[in-house]
């Protein structure tokens, strides 16, 4: 894989980047707590982020692309109509039945 | 350190904000035509609206030392009514002719739906009817990889339409290449949330390229930083990189792109 610019600085990035992503899982793994104290885990979009979640033990360094992918509408014809002008952040697997 | 902040909503923020990028070494701002958070009831909306961004805006930046850059455009979310497209479509030409107007934008899809696609391709149009330069949104989250698809192949369509005269905004990881791969200019956008972080931001530069490649923050009437790209610039800091790569990326690419308009007149030196 390529890599720019020719020379990439030699910079720790567990030392700088470790705490914060430690704080961003445990900001994920209270979430998904509260969904589960208020019965709300059947929500597709709670459905789709532990999904998402086992795209991060895996082994090739193309991770965020692939939560993004999992995340995004693989159709490709444009839809009749729009009737919200709103993204959800995930699939609604309803809406895309009724667009098919 | 100079920057330019390719891609701000400057009629959503306060005074205060310029004086911050002001500070912060902010040269030039460059404002496309966006969703106010309401749809305008009319085309005379935007006819005021475009009068707010060739001429009041400016003389607002202007107090600051600022030069302020803009788009014209009816933005995606607007673009279901038709009629209403086309209306504020045929006012566009007028204001071509003021002189901090760099093109068309931010021009492209919202829900990805038939009617916007066709909005988008009369946008494309009038681009290439008037050698203008293109500045595209792509849609939000789940909808980001479709729409960037479709966008791709509208403006691929237009023979006339200099790939190197036009950049695709709000670039993440899984749009990244196609959008390099087909010839434009890609933007990265700094923005809570629904986009990226500086973190990730840098991270695409050294993985796709940093050649014909921007970031921005986007700054709008909703929780956003109008110093997204200072801050992502301190975050190159921290990873080693030096001020002279850091001016490239910042300032010299964004200049690169809008000098593409004889309306860019900033200093490069």
């Amino acid at each position: 894989m390529m890599t720019y610019p020719s020379a990439l600085p030699d910079a720790n990035h567990v030392e700088l980047s470790f705490m914060d992503s430690r704080a961003k899982l445990l900001d994920v793994a209270a979430f998904l707590d509260r969904v589960q104290r208020f019965d709300q885990e059947s929500d597709y979009r709670v459905k789709a982020l532990k999904d998402a979640i086992a795209i991060l033990q895996s082994e090739t360094p193309d991770r965020a692309k692939r939560v993004l992918l999992h995340f995004s509408d693989m159709t490709e014809e444009p839809i009749p109509e729009a009737h919200t002008q709103g993204a959800a952040g995930a699939v609604d697997p309803t809406l895309v039945a009724n667009q098919s | 350190m100079r920057y330019i902040e390719p891609h701000a909503h400057m009629v959503s923020r306060t005074t205060d904000d310029y004086q911050k990028l002001a500070l912060a070494g902010c040269q030039a701002i460059c404002e496309p035509a966006f969703w106010a958070g309401f749809d305008r009831s009319s085309s005379e909306g935007f006819y005021d609206y475009f009068r707010q961004i060739t001429t009041y805006e400016p003389a607002r930046a202007a107090k600051f030392c600022i030069q302020h850059y803009c788009w014209l455009c009816i933005n995606p979310k607007e673009a279901e009514d038709l009629q209403l497209a086309k209306d504020v479509i045929d006012l566009i030409p007028e204001f071509l002719e003021k002189e901090n107007v760099l093109g068309i934008g931010e021009i492209g899809l919202n829900k990805n739906s038939r009617n916007e696609l066709a909005v988008l391709e009369q946008h494309i149009q009038v681009a290439a009817d008037h050698d203008q330069l293109i500045l595209v949104h792509t849609p939000h989250l789940e909808d980001k990889l479709k729409g960037t698809k479709l966008i791709v192949d509208a403006l691929r369509n237009f023979s006339s339409v200099d790939p190197g005269r036009v950049i695709i905004d709000h670039v993440e990881e899984h749009t990244i290449q196609h959008v390099l791969d087909a010839g434009f200019w890609a933007g990265m956008t700094l923005y809570p949330e629904s986009k990226c972080t500086p973190a990730r931001a840098i991270d695409m530069l050294e993985v796709y390229s940093d050649e014909n490649i921007w970031m921005n923050s986007a700054c709008d009437w909703g929780v956003s930083d109008p110093l997204a790209l200072p801050k992502a610039a301190q975050e190159m800091r921290r990873r080693g990189y030096g001020a002279e790569y850091i001016d490239k990326v910042v300032f010299q690419n964004p200049a690169r792109f809008m000098s593409q308009s004889p309306r860019f007149k900033l200093d490069l030196g």
